[in-house]
């Protein structure tokens, strides 16, 4: 017979550590091997040692007081009041002050529809018409006509040399991309086409823009451009500046393009002939729909960058953003030692632009990568 | 079985509904509508040129330059002619640009793997510095840097001091050896002992491909490269002799020193391009795929070795094509030197322009020389990366 067997209890296995929480989190991330406990420490340490230092100059002694003298007094940190008493004339330049509600509204109506544009619902052909008015109301506000014509708002005409600031940077950027896209879409086509010429010439001129720096671009449309023309026939600076972000910002963007056209399975093209569409039918209603929408947050990051490039244009002397900063302190001995202040002001006007625009991005990669996922 | 007897359509067949004439066509069109209008513009050009009376040519190149240069890197004076102010522009455009390079692979590199650490603390901080960098114009950065170096440091009477290093509104001065000719045997000892560890390194992995055994290499490098430079050193009589900088009443005096321009451009560049590099950095580890670094745990790597032997190799593939990218953009951003005054060539050419009017001869130097830089490092990179590339069959 067998042996009885007892049975005897086992004791019971302790719980799992605990993995969610502040305390294991805190644990696990920042004092998880002695190495990481080490850089804990020190971070810490710098930390303590060097932000309640910032906290202290940017805030708890900082002032706003607009007198300039009150800034100097010992022991006053961040002189706010640089900023209060500036600011007008950063975010709008040399427009005129009285008249500083027109780029005010200018830009609002295109921010709204810059963000409106940015919203799934929206998206449908109402946007097209949208940008028109846009444009036209943006440009009537600016100049006060439009090219001249419907001047029939009473507004008073503000030259394009006066207008600067913030206005001047969103509408260069998103003006340029606007303009570049149909040259990009056009010139990322030509880059794969089967005509050796056509293709060259693309190729060219994407590699030549691509090779030198902006700034030799800006040179040559505002140095070189007056020289191309006919005689008698002079550009404003502005579009002239204008026309050269654009070319640049094309070629980039032809690049971008033609990673979207490159990432389409040739089956599409060859359905496509199979069923007996033309070359620009196979493009309009087969590639471009299916390519564009994968490069769409790439065209986001080109957007963000050539926001950032308009700061360039400073340098041939068009006060945007980062020009119409120097405007305001270079000259002005007073408020010459709190030019760090202003600094930081559009620091944070562009980082709020530059940060949401790449969230966006983010946001918007997700949803094309949607359609991939099934 | 019938044999097909209809033969396909002539391929060539000049009519507009042949594909190769229109294609032709549209090709002739193209060329001469771009053609047309570079010959429109050239004449404009040559037109208004001819009226306003501005020469054309760069026969100024040989003319006076007339103007100074604040840090030459080597002999200049205004006597000398436009080509040579030319030339310390270039070499100024490429030394920052350099340093420039190799500084911003470091910072990147060590800000994009921390990206992956396990200490909360310094993901967060990684994260933060790629977000903040990355949105402001490197323009805006290079003109605050610019302020730090120039406004916010102390006075030269009152320079900072560390050790021998001196950090003022009027630069960094450091300690510089006095150069020798006996520097040049160290120099010869060096590259000999780099030739020599690049066929020790070969022998040592022909060894690895033969019996399997991998040789350590990195302390015999080391002690080769030491022992020849040293070695050199001594052959040259071992020249010691150093220029200290020593503050004067009014000025840092003796030792070699960098501008404050030169120093905004370099910080500026370097830490605005450190946050793009990271992020290559980052996704190209990303890009590996997940299996590798837990099988690589499997076997007992430490974190650092994981890192370094099983990820880096890999995610390099990935990493090499959109690093080239960064390393030309920062090449093509230090032309921003020309805001702040740092004499690189935008910013000679520009002077040049000035004084001379003859934009269309400066605009092309400027453009020749950024086209030469960016096509040759591409071709450098592009045989890099097909070398690094999966050598498959």
């Amino acid at each position: 017979m067998a042996e009885t067997i007892i049975f005897q209890s086992k004791p019971a296995r302790p719980a799992p550590n605990r993995t969610e929480g502040l305390l294991p989190w805190i644990k696990l991330n920042l004092f998880g091997t002695w190495q990481s406990a080490l850089s804990t420490v020190i971070i810490g340490a710098l930390l303590v040692l060097y932000v309640p230092q910032f906290l202290n100059w940017a805030i708890f002694t900082s002032t706003t007081s607009t007198n300039a003298d009150a800034c100097r007094a010992a022991g006053v940190g961040a002189c706010w009041g640089a900023v209060v008493e500036k600011y007008r004339l950063i975010i709008f330049g040399r427009y005129p002050f009285e008249e500083q509600w027109r780029p005010l509204v200018a830009t609002l109506i295109m921010l709204t529809m810059l963000v409106v544009s940015c919203i799934r619902y929206f998206w449908s052909k109402w946007l097209v018409l949208g940008w028109t008015v846009t444009l036209a109301a943006y440009f009537i506000l600016m100049y006060g006509s439009l090219f001249g014509y419907l001047d029939v708002f009473g507004l008073s005409k503000v030259t394009t040399d006066r207008w600067g600031g913030l206005p001047l940077t969103i509408m260069l950027s998103t003006l340029s991309i606007m303009l570049a896209f149909p040259l990009a879409v056009v010139v990322a086509l030509g880059r794969r086409s089967h005509l050796p010429a056509i293709r060259s010439l693309c190729t060219v001129y994407v590699e030549l823009i691509r090779g030198v720096p902006l700034i030799s671009v800006l040179f040559m449309a505002s140095f070189m451009f007056p020289l191309f023309m006919p005689q008698g026939v002079t550009i404003d600076t502005l579009l002239r500046v204008l026309v050269g972000i654009t070319l640049f910002a094309a070629a980039y963007m032809a690049e971008v393009v033609r990673g979207g056209l490159q990432s389409l399975p040739k089956g599409q093209t060859e359905a496509a002939a199979s069923i007996g569409l033309s070359y620009w039918q196979t493009q309009r209603k087969i590639i471009l729909p299916q390519a564009l929408a994968t490069v769409i947050p790439g065209i986001m990051n080109n957007f963000i960058s050539i926001f950032k490039d308009t700061s360039l244009v400073t340098i041939v002397s068009l006060y945007e953003l980062t020009g119409s900063h120097g405007l305001a302190f270079n000259s002005d001995a007073d408020w010459r030692p709190f030019k760090l202040e202003g600094y930081l002001f559009i620091v944070a006007i562009y980082f709020v632009f530059c940060f949401a625009m790449s969230r966006y991005s983010l946001w918007i990669e997700a949803q094309v990568n949607k359609s991939k996922l099934r | 079985m019938a044999v097909a007897s209809r033969t396909p359509p002539k391929k060539r067949d000049w009519s507009w509904r042949s594909q190769a004439f229109r294609g032709l066509l549209y090709q002739i069109l193209a060329v001469a509508v771009i053609g047309g209008a570079v010959w429109f513009l050239a004449h404009n050009t040559v037109e208004n040129m001819r009226v306003r009376g501005i020469k054309s040519g760069f026969d100024f190149l040989f003319q006076p330059a007339g103007f100074d240069i604040g840090e030459p890197l080597f002999g200049y004076d205004s006597n000398n002619p436009y080509w040579k102010a030319f030339l310390v522009g270039v070499g100024n455009t490429l030394r920052v640009a350099i340093i420039g390079i190799i500084l911003t692979t470091i910072l990147g590199t060590l800000i994009g793997v921390g990206r992956f650490s396990r200490n909360g603390l310094v993901r967060g901080l990684c994260y933060a510095y790629v977000e903040f960098f990355r949105n402001i114009p490197v323009l805006l950065q290079l003109l605050m840097w610019y302020l730090l170096f120039t406004e916010l440091l102390p006075d030269i009477s009152e320079a900072k001091q560390v050790g021998s290093v001196f950090l003022s509104k009027g630069g960094l001065t450091y300690p510089a050896p006095v150069w020798v000719s006996g520097h040049a045997w160290m120099f010869a000892g060096l590259i000999a002992a780099l030739v020599a560890v690049w066929f020790y390194r070969r022998w040592a992995h022909r060894q690895f491909e033969a019996t399997g055994k991998q040789p350590g290499t990195f302390w015999g490098s080391v002690a080769v490269i030491l022992l020849l430079t040293v070695g050199g050193w001594f052959i040259g009589g071992s020249p010691t002799e150093m220029r200290v900088p020593v503050k004067g009443e009014f000025a840092v005096e003796g030792g070699a020193s960098f501008t404050p321009e030169f120093l905004a451009v370099l910080f500026g560049l370097t830490l605005y391009t450190a946050a793009f590099v990271a992020e290559v950095v980052r996704s190209g580890i990303a890009s590996v795929p997940r299996g590798q670094s837990e099988a690589a745990q499997a076997i007992g790597l430490s974190r650092g070795q994981e890192m370094q032997k099983v990820l880096l190799p890999q995610a390099l593939r990935v990493i090499i094509p959109p690093m080239t990218n960064q390393y030309l953009n920062l090449t093509k951003n230090s032309s921003l030197a020309v805001a702040i005054g740092y004499p690189d060539v935008v910013s000679i050419s520009n002077t040049a322009l000035n004084q001379t009017g003859r934009a269309v001869e400066c605009i092309a130097i400027i453009m020749l020389v950024y086209l030469t830089t960016s096509l040759s490092t591409s071709f450098f990179m592009n045989w890099y990366n097909a070398k690094s590339a999966i050598k498959e069959r």
